[in-house]
């Protein structure tokens, strides 16, 4: 038996050949896709908002201002408590405000660097630990869908840690008196975006 | 002798085109199911950081602690591989991954001051579940034993030199960076346990 078609016909041999050739197996093989992808976005996504990147530096500037235990021990704090916010916005807990809080976060870092701000070292830990919750979970409810959650954790954290040492990198030329002055303008720089983006949020 | 040959061409046509059935699961290099299980330890963080921060905790407890580590965590590793090998039932547990990291990151972020035998007891649990998770992985993607013996090789290496290189710091900001390691590690553990309990 031959299916025609004008002066043209299919063997049912031809079909099964086809129907076996074209046919797609099941693959259960795990291929590692969007892995590689979910780190690269972890690692972009701190530094693809400018809220984010001038309150990251600006931990590190004044954790430098403040000297030791403060320089270590901020960049310590700052990680744990935002990947803590983070988890909250990954488990869809709702956070009010969280845009205001992030460009307060500016102002008041700005505001403190520019100041040399000196209160007690858990004083400082405290306000940047809770500055840091909104940072989290900003991030954490922007999540790319599909990316692996791990890599994309790893990339995430390695960004803003980074961000912090260039931010204590930048706060060594404290110990130079025309340093200082430069840093202080860095803060009142930091404040004055931190209030723009206070009137963006509102806006 | 024309029909035969174009029969036989057609054959092998379908032959190379069938996509075959892959069950493949864990890394594989083409060298053999040891150097699979290098190679599957290297690149997979959700073994390779905490093992890490293992050694890191380890280190700075001193090479007493580091010696005592160093031996019972592949040990333990090896004894949880064959249990899983033999009665696979969880290849992945997520949950558990981010309690790992939480733990030992915090503990290293925190500098915590255990004694050898806590952190010897931590790193018999720790090989426990993390070597029967590898146990069950490998057994379903039957790289068997030889595998395993791969993963144990590369973390007795991986722990020894990064234990080491903590025990020889001397200078104040170098245990500071091992801290910031550790939270950084702590941090991961946080997220992951959000993705987790998210249920991506």
């Amino acid at each position: 038996m031959t299916i025609a078609a004008g002066r043209h016909s299919l063997h049912p041999r031809t079909i099964l050949t086809l129907a076996a050739t074209l046919w797609p197996a099941l693959a259960w093989a795990h291929t590692e896709e969007g892995r590689a992808a979910g780190f690269l976005a972890g690692l972009h996504h701190p530094i693809s908002g400018l809220d984010h990147v001038l309150a990251m530096v600006s931990v590190g500037m004044w954790g430098a201002q403040l000297g030791a235990p403060a320089v270590w021990l901020l960049p310590v704090t700052f990680p744990m408590v935002m990947a803590f916010g983070g988890m909250l916005g990954l488990m869809g807990v709702p956070l009010p405000g969280v845009e205001v809080g992030i460009a307060l976060s500016g102002i008041l870092l700005g505001l403190a660097v520019l100041s040399e701000w000196r209160p007690p070292l858990w004083s400082a830990a405290v306000i940047v630990g809770f500055f840091a919750i909104f940072h989290g979970h900003a991030h954490g409810t922007e999540l790319p869908v599909g990316a692996s959650g791990l890599l994309y954790s790893i990339g995430f954290v390695m960004a803003t840690g980074t961000l912090h040492a260039i931010g204590i990198g930048i706060g060594v030329i404290h110990r130079w008196g025309w340093g200082r002055v430069a840093l202080r303008a860095a803060g009142a720089l930091v404040a004055s975006a931190g209030a723009y983006f206070l009137w963006r949020a509102f806006a | 002798m024309k029909a035969l040959l174009s029969r036989i061409v057609l054959c092998v046509t379908v032959v190379l085109l069938l996509p075959a059935t892959s069950h493949a699961h864990l890394m594989t290099t083409g060298l053999g199911p040891f150097y699979d299980g290098v190679s599957h330890f290297a690149l997979t963080p959700e073994d390779l950081l905490p093992a890490l921060a293992l050694a890191l905790l380890a280190g700075q407890r001193g090479s007493r602690a580091g010696r005592l580590a160093l031996f019972a965590l592949p040990m333990a590793w090896l004894l949880g591989g064959l249990v899983g090998l033999a009665f696979p039932a969880i290849s992945d547990a997520p949950a558990l991954t981010a309690v790992s990291f939480l733990a030992l990151g915090g503990l290293v972020a925190a500098e915590a001051r255990l004694r050898p035998e806590w952190v010897t007891g931590l790193a018999v649990a720790f090989g426990l579940v993390h070597g029967y998770l590898n146990g069950s992985a490998m057994s379903q993607a039957k790289l068997g034993a030889l595998g395993l013996v791969g993963i144990v090789s590369t973390l007795f290496v991986t722990f020894a030199l990064a234990a080491a290189m903590v025990v020889a710091i001397r200078v104040p900001w170098g245990r500071i960076a091992v801290r910031v390691a550790g939270s950084w590690i702590a941090a991961v553990g946080l997220l992951l346990l959000g993705w987790s309990l998210r249920g991506a």
